[in-house]
């Protein structure tokens, strides 16, 4: 080892407390890279193999009822690779153990084996077309209800009460995430995916020889837009609801999305703690430089050239950075695997680990070496352009100016103690702003990460205690008049009935269209509620029709415009409407409309398609089944237990959540304060020590070191409040989907919580330098020359 | 014990005798310097008077600093008695010896010790601030002729003249007494008879003690009194008969 390494080692060792605090803020940045950005890879690797092996569809298209003789015409359409049928329906499931109604999505299957979306088998056997009564379902739901091969499952179907026995459990590329229709949170417990023998299926539907949903794959270089046009046209005599590609199929669409935020997160997070690293291996190394200034000089006079010298500065940063990047990796690798695990809980995959590629590796070193040289280079210019001479020389004293409070003529009303803080504060204000703007940034970490859970509990609670006020929400299996309101009335312990209508359409503007479902109520109606995302409640009105804002925008029209619409079901008219509302809401693709209007749209007989009931008090679990056994009800829903469920989730994720933001910030608002005022005390010390001498008691003494800290502290808070603030506005938008899109609203205690932890954060680093100052050897300060 | 002869129940001590600040009886000092143990001071007894102004002389290592940093309460002797006035500064506490230093102590040091981001004015004001009857920044400039460098940051001073503000810190608080370590050792010949003249005009005109510890002999014609130290001992004290004046100063 030469001299020099074992000056640096023990330099290092000197500054430990410095070198541990940059070293942490890389294990950080390390630690996010790998496990987010490797989670990113890991997901869309297993995702992308899953799709090819299974052979994921490319396009989706539900219909009312097509002759299975269709399926060549389909295969014909240019374009088309590969077409598959099915028979899909919601129906009710008879579950004893589990007090709210369940449902499933019933869908058939032909041949497992040559099946577009093939199925993974995870226990048990496939079922076969002409299996009769046997079905499989779906991993969560059968692992969450205990279903095992060979055990009965009741299910109702049109009425009948079927009892089916479970042969197999699978999971399927297109339910790798499953919500229940309406709902954008899984309810493993209340619905899951049944698949049975199409034959079987078609019968209990009446579909046989039909099918009532569509998929295909497509040619490579084959046109999707020009496919989806011709399929709805070849579709249109048979109830076409509009084919859509793999952006709108839900599962796709929760997994990209997740995926999105994951990338960005990902690259977000760990670049500002590069940034943070290469700031404060800036300052350490500009002080470390100028207190070895002597050093530096005998150095050079013994013969070291200033490639030595700078090398020797460079790799004293490097070895911090390469420690925390080592913590790092295997903090990240083992977060990689927890943050797969808590996956799994959602998305459901043949196989998935977490796999750091050797190229994320690379990347991730090649970055934090990156952010070692940039923050090494200001100190390593200073040390390499002194001249011996000069450096022996002890560095001139700091110049000064009258500070900008006293410019602006108020210097009077301060104490000559204020003046020396904010003029040190002012003579670098560089520092003291990139100081603020680190500090800030670990007050912004805590806000976007907590806005979160702020915007989806806020979202939840407006969409379940406003919006859907209803016990129960059923769904029909075909279309009923409007009097079925009396006979649910009539069943015991039904408080309020509030039957509706839905009806698939198509919106129209220029060249730009949008499939959404148009709901028909009656203005009398109280149990839903058409709410904005400010929780205003928007009376439905007499004619007009009222829209989602996605869908305005992605129409381009306005409230008071007229649009096109084409009902998908019946004789399927074109109409015109007017816009009478646009609501910001925040689940879905909705239009909403009076039901005699919505009647008089479509034309033909009044008819209704599901019903939202309020049952009196500790009736629902009865009411439940009485609707679920009624032979015109396809589901039962209950929202309140999907909000439950809802946040029973959310508060363990909130905890995890919570757990990694504190450090995160802590991490960061610890290494910044604690090494300014390292530096501080260092630049200081003996100006600190001459206050000693002149009187001033240790309290007043620390007051003085901290009030920089403090000042640049408070300054940082509000910046940080902004800057998330901002970064929140910016996740919210880049996560608007036509499912859900997340509230910007951040409650006030976040933004408390965010202060606060900061504060304490740095009230602590500052106690740790606190120690040291109380410890300062006044005498020796003072006799040395600075 | 002599030690307690000054001592009453409660720890405070009596007054000393007529015409003493300081005096402090048997005082040593031994610093432990990593393995080894250095003896800074054997067995002292020392007084210094109102208005007195003394010079220690010595070597370097002899003593004279540690001598000055325990009267001035910034060190504490290992055995021994000192005190000021009625307060047992090698008993005190921390909190005593900050409001000793505070109310009652001047310092001087070879290096200036400016607060550099603070002006002249502003260097002088910290102190005026925490003290009880100070004259003022500009009075206390004037008294050592910086009073046309009140606006000036240390940076635009020469050492000389921070070495002045320096003792206009140091008197600005009206202390009873002005301990000064090598006051002109960083400085040469003609700022340091600056410096020196601007201490002899605050003993003079303010009746202020001062203790100045310096290695030039020539300078020891300036006190009433020259202590010599040697090897943390006292080898030698003697009354100057005639006091003399900056201007017959050479060296």
């Amino acid at each position: 080892m030469t001299p020099l390494t074992k000056k640096m080692f023990r330099d290092l060792w000197h500054h430990r407390g410095q070198m541990i605090s940059i070293a942490a803020v890389v294990a950080t940045a390390i630690m996010t890279v790998l496990s987010m950005r490797g989670v990113y890879e890991s997901l869309v690797t297993s995702r992308d193999a899953y799709y090819e092996t299974s052979k994921f569809p490319d396009v989706w298209v539900q219909l009312e009822r097509a002759p299975e003789s269709l399926r060549k015409q389909i295969a014909e359409i240019p374009g088309v690779a590969s077409v598959d049928t099915r028979v899909s329906f919601l129906a009710t499931i008879n579950l004893d153990q589990i007090e709210k109604p369940a449902s499933g999505l019933f869908v058939s299957i032909d041949n497992p084996d040559a099946m577009l979306g093939r199925l993974h088998l995870r226990s048990g056997r496939f079922v076969r077309k002409w299996d009769r009564d046997k079905v499989m379902l779906s991993e969560k739901f059968a692992i969450t209800n205990s279903f095992e091969e060979g055990d009965s499952i009741e299910v109702v179907i049109n009425g009948q009460l079927r009892a089916m026995e479970v042969v197999g459990v699978a999971i399927s590329p297109e339910h790798m995430y499953i919500v229940p229709p309406g709902s954008f949170f899984p309810d493993n417990e209340a619905f899951g995916i049944v698949w049975m023998g199409r034959q079987t299926l078609s019968a209990l539907d009446n579909m046989e020889s039909a099918f009532s949903e569509a998929v295909l794959t497509l040619q490579a270089g084959a046109v999707e837009e020009q496919v989806k046009a011709d399929l709805d046209e070849l579709l249109k005599p048979y109830g076409g609801r509009g084919s859509y590609g793999r952006p709108m199929q839900i599962s796709h669409q929760y997994l990209e999305n997740e995926l999105k935020q994951n990338k960005t997160m990902g690259t977000a997070i760990p670049a500002v703690f590069l940034a943070v690293v290469a700031f404060l291996l800036n300052i350490v190394l500009r002080r470390l430089i100028s207190t070895q200034r002597q050093e530096i000089a005998v150095l050079k006079a013994f013969g070291y050239s200033n490639a030595d010298i700078g090398r020797f500065y460079f790799q004293f940063s490097l070895v911090a950075v390469l420690v925390g990047a080592l913590v790092g990796l295997f903090v990240g690798v083992w977060l990689g695997d927890v943050m797969i695990e808590m996956y799994k809980e959602f998305f459901v995959f043949p196989n998935l680990q977490y796999k750091l590629s050797g190229s994320l590796l690379f990347f991730a070193l090649l970055v934090s070496i990156l952010a070692a040289t940039v923050g090494a280079l200001g100190g390593v210019r200073n040390a390499v352009a002194l001249p011996p001479a000069e450096a022996m020389r002890p560095q001139a004293p700091a110049r000064f100016h009258p500070g900008i409070f006293e410019r602006m003529g108020l210097g009077t009303y301060l104490s000559a103690a204020t003046r020396m803080v904010l003029r040190n504060i002012e003579r670098r204000p560089m520092k003291s702003i990139l100081s603020a703007l680190g500090v800030s940034f670990s007050v912004a970490i805590l806000i976007i990460g907590l806005f979160m859970f702020d915007g989806v509990e806020y979202m939840m609670n407006l969409q379940f205690n406003v919006a859907q006020r209803e016990d129960i929400s059923i769904s029909f299996n075909r279309p009923l008049t409007p009097d079925v309101e009396l006979d649910i009335l009539r069943i015991p312990g039904v408080a309020v009935a509030e039957p509706f209508r839905m009806v698939p359409a198509r919106f129209h503007s220029g060249h730009l269209k949008k499939e959404a479902g148009i709901t028909g109520r009656s203005v009398a109606h109280e149990l839903q509620r058409i709410i904005t995302a400010d929780g205003d409640i928007i009376p439905l009105p007499l004619s007009g029709i009222v829209i989602s804002k996605f869908m305005a925008d992605h129409l381009q029209v306005r409230r008071g415009d007229r649009v096109s619409v084409e009902i998908l079901e019946g004789r399927r008219p074109w109409r015109e409407v007017e816009i009478v509302e646009v609501v910001e809401d925040f689940m879905g693709v909705s239009a909403y409309m009076e039901i005699g209007q919505l009647h008089r749209l479509v034309g033909g007989a009044r008819s209704v398609s599901g019903a939202n009931v309020k049952v009196a008090l500790g009736q629902q679990e009865k009411v439940s089944r009485t609707l679920s056994d009624l032979p015109a009800v396809a589901g039962v829903a209950s929202p309140r237990s999907t909000y439950e469920i809802f946040q029973k989730q959310m508060s363990e994720g909130l905890f995890i959540g919570i757990f990694f933001l504190i450090g995160f910030s802590s991490v960061i608002a610890v290494s910044v304060i604690y090494n300014g005022a390292r530096i501080s005390l260092s630049e200081r010390g003996r100006e600190l020590a001459s206050l000693r001498v002149l009187g001033f008691s240790k309290r007043e003494v620390a007051v003085l070191l901290f009030a920089e800290q403090g000042i640049i502290t408070f300054l940082a808070i509000p910046i940080g409040w902004y800057i998330g603030y901002l970064l929140s506005q910016a996740i919210a938008l880049s996560l608007i989907t036509e499912s859900y899109r997340i509230p910007l609203m951040i409650n006030f205690d976040t933004y408390v919580y965010a202060a606060g932890i900061t504060l304490i954060a740095a009230i602590g680093s500052s106690w740790l330098v606190r120690r040291r100052l109380d410890r300062y050897d006044l005498i020796s300060v003072l006799k040395t020359r600075d | 014990m002599r030690e307690s002869k000054h001592l009453s129940e409660e720890g405070i001590a009596e007054e000393l005798p007529e015409g003493q600040i300081f005096q402090a009886r048997h005082l040593s000092k031994v610093y432990q310097m990593g393995e080894v143990e250095v003896v800074a001071l054997r067995d002292v007894d020392f007084t210094l008077h109102k208005g007195e102004m003394l010079v220690l002389l010595g070597a370097s290592g002899s003593g004279k600093s540690t001598l000055l940093n325990i009267l001035g309460g910034l060190d504490t002797p290992t055995n021994g008695h000192v005190q000021y006035r009625d307060l047992v500064l090698s008993t005190a506490n921390e909190n005593e010896l900050t409001i000793y230093r505070r109310k009652h102590v001047g310092f001087v040091f070879q290096f200036y010790n400016l607060i550099p981001s603070l002006t002249a004015r502003e260097n002088v004001a910290l102190v005026t601030e925490i003290s009880d009857n100070p004259m003022t920044a500009e009075e206390a400039l004037e008294l050592v002729g910086l009073e046309d460098r009140l606006d000036h940051f240390p940076a635009q001073l020469s050492g000389g003249e921070q070495q002045r503000v320096a003792i206009a810190r140091a008197v600005a608080k009206r202390p009873n007494v002005l301990l000064c370590d090598e006051p002109t050792g960083a400085l040469d010949l003609e700022t340091g008879k600056i410096v020196l003249r601007a201490l002899d005009t605050v003993n003079r005109q303010l009746g202020t003690a001062v203790a100045l510890i310096t290695h030039n002999a020539a300078i020891s014609a300036l006190g009433d009194r020259v202590v010599q130290m040697s090897s943390g001992r006292i080898t030698e004290s003697t009354y100057n008969a005639h006091r003399a004046s900056m201007d017959e100063i050479v060296w």
